[in-house]
């Protein structure tokens, strides 16, 4: 895909705006989607929402865009509290999970609608709307209708179309969900590239971790309406805040173990908590698959132990093209995933060992 | 079970600049039971002719005259200038078409300025009101019209106290018959795009309301809004019931009557509707069909040419942050 600069007319004038929401509250018949949900946008920061299925980051979004009326709580864009705006009067751009260009209109009368609305005379509204499609790489379908488009164009159109009007903020609602793998990597890699080079403050809502992880500059997990962790990619990803955040942001293997003292001792390993004021006592340990090595058991369990193994046989193994996945059945029937170099590998039924690399993991109470 | 075999499969890539490819060769292939041109031919005479034989066979009985076996036209003339003699008075007639042709634009009127913004009100806004609405939109075709009649005829009574017994009250009895055809082409219109993403979208670059409505909505909807008005069309002019027994002067109601004195007038008059009809349906067939765009098309090329003779274009100046229409 070629890369185009920005154009000049979008090119970075400003830092972006601040945006923050305080303490929001958004109700459907009763139950609470936003449950006080406080996040602050820095300016030209780039936030990824992320979330199960109904856990608020879309209602979040909507609520920013002006599309949802909130219950409670303020929307404040650069200090000034845009709550009561309209829609129309809030200067956000905006990219929608469907595909969502005008099927009545050329892409280009498309990505100028925007600019029609604010007035813009006819000559300048061509040639910027050229410059914006140029930004994206598609100014040679500017003729086309979105029906001869494919998917991937589409959203870029829209993309194009949301940003010829240099909002104040852009917020991408899962806009590469209906996407093919390959379309989705590369638009999202194009998204962030035209997001830096703005510098405008971005909101992208996202239930895939791997999406959220690649491009933004802090994820915000969201559980039940509420931010349960916001951090950098590297943060979350580490240093998860709580069980959940540790168990939705990537893969993690749930051992039972005993907390004392700080201390989580799973299978006579000792790890350090990452909560150390969780309360002692039996708890869950979350445990990436990459802290965990894997070798082939060749001396039988006392030779394990004494090295301070655990024996298990293996289930299943993935080829994951950089590397390789294998699930390991323990004696007490609790499965553990180990991701390790893709040149070693290891048949179902193979004895191996496994050890706990030393870094510290999340617990939760042992159910 | 024979194995089947693997066959290798081409992927195109889905991000292409290409729109989608039409076949190489100029035979395609053809799936199902699609009629061959000799037998799409054979089909259109066939249905052409169902059409044209009893058109013809009218056009040929109003050129007849009574006691002779000659053809003339001097029924259409006798319509222009009737006969005093024989004191035939087609003004009832005239009446009753001008009165069809008011009833059928009030009608059209409600579809579009009430039933049309209420379908769009209820997906955009109360969507759970949809299936409540589908259900009121399509009770009057279970309804016999003679029903509807005897629960109109006390409602009438109020109507006609409010505004007189005009003829054009009769619209709102005639709205509510419309409703189902009216109903269903929009209902269908709706559900082939996604209205309420459009909507949002067209709002979040900036559109109010109303020109949300009439730049991305109906341009969208102009199938669906065409053909529930020619339905409408017709289902008003094709209306006598309840015209006959709330004792209005309509078309119908009028060529009944001209029937039992001139048939050959009356047929002459059912000939034309027919014709008118079938004219209405090819120019709001056209309506419907043309392309997306077109009417944006044509108002760049008008602002083009009146831009063309204009000053020189305007610099390249950046909105600034929070600039809105």
């Amino acid at each position: 895909m070629t890369v185009t600069s920005p154009a000049p007319t979008l090119a970075r004038l400003g830092e972006g705006a601040v945006v923050e929401l305080d303490r929001v509250v958004k109700e459907y018949a009763g139950s609470r989607a936003l449950n006080e949900l406080s996040l602050t946008i820095r300016p030209g920061e780039f936030i990824a929402l992320l979330g199960p299925s109904g856990c608020g980051k879309t209602t979040a979004l909507r609520s920013l865009a002006g599309l949802e009326q909130i219950d409670g709580g303020s929307i404040r864009i650069d200090g000034k509290d845009v709550a009561s705006t309209p829609v129309n009067k809030r200067d956000i751009g905006m990219v929608f999970q469907q595909y969502s260009l005008f099927p009545h209109l050329t892409v280009r009368q498309n990505v100028e609608f925007g600019l029609e609305m604010r007035r813009v005379a006819g000559p300048e509204r061509r040639a910027r709307a050229l410059e914006a499609l140029e930004m994206v790489s598609l100014d040679h379908l500017a003729d086309r209708y979105a029906h001869q488009l494919s998917g991937g164009q589409q959203q870029r159109v829209a993309l194009a179309r949301a940003l010829v009007t240099r909002p104040r903020v852009l917020l991408l609602d899962e806009p590469l969900s209906a996407l093919d793998a390959k379309v989705r990597v590369s638009l999202r890699e194009e998204i962030r590239r035209i997001q830096t080079e703005l510098g405008i403050t971005t909101l992208f809502v996202t239930h895939d971790q791997e999406e959220a992880l690649a491009v933004a500059d802090r994820v915000a997990v969201m559980r039940a309406g509420e931010i349960e962790q916001i951090g950098s990619p590297e943060e979350l990803y580490l240093t998860p805040a709580t069980p959940f955040v540790a168990d939705f942001v990537g893969v993690s293997n749930r051992m039972l173990g005993v907390k004392e003292a700080g201390t989580v001792i799973v299978r006579g390993i000792h790890l350090s908590a990452l909560d150390p004021t969780a309360p002692d006592g039996p708890v869950l340990a979350y445990v990436r698959p990459e802290d965990v090595e894997l070798e082939a058991a060749s001396s039988g369990a006392a030779s394990a132990l004494s090295s301070g193994g655990v024996h298990g046989s293996v289930v299943s193994t993935s080829f994951l093209g950089s590397l390789r996945r294998t699930s390991v059945r323990l004696d007490d029937d609790t499965i553990v995933v180990v991701q390790h170099d893709v040149s070693v590998v290891h048949r179902p039924g193979d004895s191996v060992r496994l050890t706990l690399r030393g870094r510290p993991v999340s617990v939760a109470p042992a159910p | 079970m024979s194995a089947v075999p693997l066959t290798s499969v081409s992927v195109e890539p889905t991000d292409s600049a290409t729109a989608p490819r039409a076949p190489k060769s100029g035979r395609q292939p053809r799936f199902g039971a699609e009629p061959s041109p000799t037998a799409r031919r054979i089909i259109l005479i066939i249905v052409v002719g169902v059409f044209i034989v009893p058109l013809a066979a009218m056009f040929e009985f109003t050129l007849r005259v009574t006691g002779k076996s000659t053809l003339d036209f001097s029924h259409y003339v006798s319509i222009a200038h009737p006969d005093a003699a024989t004191g035939v008075d087609y003004s009832p007639l005239f009446q009753g078409i001008a009165n069809s042709l008011t009833i059928t634009v009030l009608t059209v009127a409600i579809v579009l300025l009430i039933l049309l913004p209420t379908m769009l009100l209820v997906e955009l806004r109360y969507p759970r009101m949809r299936r409540l609405l589908e259900f009121v939109c399509i009770l009057p075709i279970t309804i016999p019209s003679i029903v509807l009649v005897v629960g109109f005829v006390p409602v009438y009574q109020t109507v006609a106290a409010i505004f007189g017994s005009s003829p054009w009250t009769l619209a709102f009895a005639v709205g509510i018959i419309v409703l189902p055809y009216a109903y269903r082409p929009i209902a269908t219109n709706i559900s082939a795009f996604d209205l309420v993403t459009l909507s949002e979208a067209a709002r979040s670059l900036g559109g109010n309301w109303l020109t949300v409505i009439w730049r991305i909505i109906l341009p969208n909807m102009r199938r669906g809004i065409v053909s529930a008005i020619f339905l409408t069309v017709a289902v008003v002019l094709g209306e006598y019931t309840i015209a006959s027994f709330l004792s209005q002067n309509t078309f119908q109601t009028a060529l009944l009557l001209i029937s039992q004195t001139d048939p050959y007038v009356s047929t002459i008059f059912a000939l034309a509707a027919l014709i008118f009809a079938f004219i209405l349906l090819v120019v709001i067939g056209r309506l419907g069909n043309r392309s997306p765009g077109a009417a944006t098309a044509r108002r760049e090329r008008r602002a083009a040419r009146s831009a063309a003779g204009s000053a020189s274009p305007t610099p390249l100046t950046p909105l600034t942050p929070g600039e809105t229409a």
